[in-house]
């Protein structure tokens, strides 16, 4: 009985000591160091324009206007890109409703791209991300986007391809990860034009 | 498979393999009270600081009863201390956004699953926990858990080099060195490069964005309690609804993802986990979380190497753990990369595998690589949906828990379920042979025996019997997100990632109700101390043994014969248990994908 209340009483005392130093001291050495060195990370990349805060670099926008490019489908929250409500379709590959969704975006996707039939749809441009927010679609999905895009806007298309390129972010070091372009920033560089 | 899926796989394995012996020296420095550390100068002070306010003496060891017992209480207390914390957060501090008390069933279910190192998300991040939740009641777990984990190995290993000895380690000395030693001087360095790579670090009230096209779209209407609205037959009643602003989820998430990840907890501060943009920002990010995970798993073989004075045989038991990590990742990352038919015939790229559930910077290969590491650990952290990847690309994942997640494994979970592994493989050659099993001049007696095969047991026995009573029952099938063999594969893999104490899921499935929190919360409990206190007591019997000096009788456990047999045992026992189970639910979903069109 005596051993109990001593190993207990020593539990109490090492969750509060250990709680101190990794739940308090922890979080804030690594808040300080953050802050100073990248304060712009550690606050969300945010995206400010004329004093608003427009959104962030890593978190995906939706967009339905021709003129922009448009992002993953997504999954995050009832109505899509809730950035309080991550998360996938976590639909399984022989589900009925996943299969039927794809359809539906693949026939919108040939329609407003004007795709013909020969050629095939990019995965990412009608499959839901994991997260719902990814900011990213494929360089391929882009340059298919890129000639509605000019038109609804009136540029000449080598100039919007040029803009794809400047917001591709390439693979990481050059070998890790996809070449990948986002699509916020990609809308936000042909608005400030 | 790509050409740059090789190259990357190529430096995760060339990198693991070049960390594993400076990391194994490095534990093995910290796991005995006496080693020196380049970082004494200052933790010196702050571990004596520990001993004096707790009043114990750091050199006094324990028996294997007495290290269970205070293992057990530390974590009772552990659990109590976030139970609390998740109940009252709406009445504490750092809770900007005003989160209310989560559910006593959840919170029960939350803090056993952090509490055992399994981290299981019926929670959903962003939306139910406030920062001080998040920041004290889950990262205090990610500690200790993953400390407790590795103490526990120590102690095995202590077992078994030890010559006819009563003690195996003091608990708390164990506890305490690991975590100022190791996780906490890594996780800072660790915490502030993953900012660098744009995690976030704050404490910030929620942001909230004025889009840059506002748009209207329709969502299901919802009555007062959260529920759908359906019409008299049975569809959804929409609303439209005008969405001008973007609420963009802030916090103190670098210094929580960092020991997620090297203490293989695997929770996620966002629902999404890993596959958030701000939980895991860049492929660079992605690729040191996947090796934080397997750094100090492979790092404990070199440590029972140098420990047992066999160096050989560390990493004999390395390359059997690398083996099947490298089979399991094949069959996913070409399971993935093949793709599903169903979407080829739509029009889609083939070459493109299949994305849905996946983020555009990580891709196939990258997506199979994190499922692969998170399961073989038991991290359970997932940059992709796992219920959204093909039958065989979600079976590894699955299997790779069963199999009792010893492919290098959750830190220290791994190497002591592994070496469970080492000593029933010993006793099979040993019957094989006709000689008396021993192992590193131990011998192996029933005793051991048994301690082993009811560590086998454990998660057999939860894992078949709780999915067979979740599947025919009403509670079990209502959070069901898909139905046919891929609605039984969700079951299976709940109650599989449960007992592993892994954490991740096929995700789908909707286990925030009163049952799957209950019984989820039970299993945990069962997958981790009915499989820790076996193995302390393998540990205490082994360490009273005589050391015999090795004879032409022994059998070696280095080299390839013994690296193939420790394979065989593993794959033996976890493919004849749930070979059937498994047949039920991936297995027969990829024929049916493959040769059918029979949609569920």
């Amino acid at each position: 009985m005596n051993n109990l209340i001593s190993e207990i009483r020593i539990s109490v005392l090492v969750t509060f000591c250990l709680a101190a130093l990794v739940c308090v001291v922890y979080p804030l050495v690594v808040w300080g160091v953050a802050q100073t060195l990248f304060p712009d990370n550690a606050n969300g990349s945010l995206i400010i324009r004329n004093g608003k805060t427009v959104g962030s670099k890593l978190i995906a926008q939706h967009f339905t206007d021709k003129k922009y490019f448009h992002p993953r489908p997504s999954a995050a929250g009832d109505a899509g890109y809730d950035a309080t409500s991550s998360g996938g379709s976590n639909l399984g590959p022989t589900s009925k409703k996943l299969i039927d969704s794809v359809r539906e975006r693949v026939k919108a996707y040939r329609a407003e791209n004007n795709l013909p039939p020969t050629e095939s749809v990019p995965a990412d441009a009608v499959t839901a991300s994991a997260s719902g927010l990814d900011p990213h679609i494929s360089v391929k999905n882009a340059l298919i986007q890129a000639s509605r895009v000019a038109k609804a806007r009136d540029m000449n298309e080598k100039d919007v391809i040029a803009k794809i390129e400047r917001n591709n972010e390439g693979r990481d070091l050059g070998i890790l990860g996809e070449p990948r372009v986002n699509v916020l920033t990609l809308n936000l560089s042909l608005d400030a034009r | 498979m790509d050409y740059f899926g090789w190259i990357q796989l190529a430096l995760f394995v060339g990198l693991l393999f070049a960390l594993t012996k400076p990391m194994g020296v490095y534990l093995t420095r910290v796991l005995d009270v006496d080693g020196k550390t380049f970082l004494d100068p200052i933790m010196r002070h702050v571990e004596r600081l520990f001993y004096f306010l707790l009043g114990i003496d750091p050199k006094k060891e324990q028996d294997w009863k007495q290290y269970s017992f205070s293992l057990i209480a530390f974590s009772l207390v552990g659990i109590l201390f976030t139970y609390a914390i998740l109940r009252l957060q709406h009445l504490l501090p750092l809770n900007p956004q005003g989160i209310g008390p989560l559910s006593d069933q959840l919170s029960f279910n939350t803090a056993v699953s952090f509490a055992t190192n399994t981290n299981w998300q019926s929670y959903g991040g962003e939306s139910t926990m406030s920062y001080l939740s998040q920041m004290v009641g889950l990262t205090f777990h990610n500690f200790t858990s993953a400390a407790t984990g590795i103490a526990v190995a120590a102690a095995l290993v202590r077992g078994i080099a030890r010559n006819s000895a009563k003690t195996i380690g003091n608990f708390w000395t164990d506890v305490i060195r690991i975590i100022l030693y190791v996780l906490l001087p890594i996780c800072i360095f660790y915490a502030v490069f993953l900012v660098s790579q744009g995690m976030i670090q704050n404490f910030k009230p929620y942001e909230t964005a004025q889009v840059v096209e506002p748009y209207i779209t329709q969502v299901p209407q919802k009555d007062a309690g959260e529920q759908e609205i359906k019409d008299t037959q049975g569809n959804l009643v929409m609303e439209e609804r005008k969405v001008d602003a973007q609420t963009i989820v802030q916090g103190p998430m670098a210094s929580q993802v960092a020991i997620k990840m090297l203490g293989t907890n695997g929770g996620g501060y966002t629902n999404a986990n890993a596959a958030h943009p701000y939980e895991n920002p860049s492929p660079l990010s992605n690729f040191l979380q996947m090796l934080s995970i397997f750094l100090i798993p492979s790092g404990l073989t070199y440590y029972l190497g140098r420990t047992v004075k066999n160096q050989r045989h560390g990493w004999a038991v390395w390359t059997a753990m690398a083996t099947i990590f490298l089979i399991g990742l094949l069959v996913c990352w070409s399971a993935e990369t093949a793709g599903n038919p169903h979407m080829h015939a739509l029009g889609i790229d083939a070459s493109s595998g299949n994305m849905e559930g996946k983020e555009t910077r990580f891709g196939i290969f990258n997506s199979a690589l994190f499922a692969t590491v998170t399961t073989d650990a038991s991290c359970g952290a997932v940059n992709s949906m796992h219920d959204s990847f093909t039958p065989l690309g979600g079976l590894i994942p699955m299997l790779n828990i069963q199999l009792g997640e010893v492919i290098f494994g959750g830190v220290g979970a791994g190497l002591y379920g592994m070496l469970v592994f080492v000593v029933l493989a010993v006793f099979l050659a040993g019957l094989m042979i006709g000689k008396t099993p021993e192992y590193i001049g131990k011998k192996i007696e029933a005793y051991d025996v048994k301690a082993s095969v009811m560590f086998i047991m454990v998660p057999v026995l939860t894992i078949l019997g709780f999915t067979a009573w979740g599947v025919i029952s009403s509670w079990g099938l209502v959070g069901l997100n898909n139905s046919g063999p891929h609605g039984f594969s969700e079951v299976l893999y709940a109650y599989s990632s449960a007992a592993g104490n892994n954490g991740s899921a096929f995700a789908g499935l909707n286990t925030n109700s009163y049952w799957y929190d209950i019984t989820l919360g039970i299993v945990m409990l069962l997958g981790r101390f009915f499989m820790i206190v076996p193995v302390l007591a393998l540990a205490g019997n082994l360490a009273k043994k005589k050391l015999i000096p090795p004879s032409e009788g022994s059998f070696p456990v280095t080299g390839p014969i013994f690296t193939i047999l420790l394979i065989g045992t593993v794959f033996i026992v976890g493919a004849l248990t749930f070979f059937p189970a498994l047949s039920l639910g991936p297995i027969v979903e990829h024929y049916l994908m493959t040769h059918s069109n029979i949609l569920f």
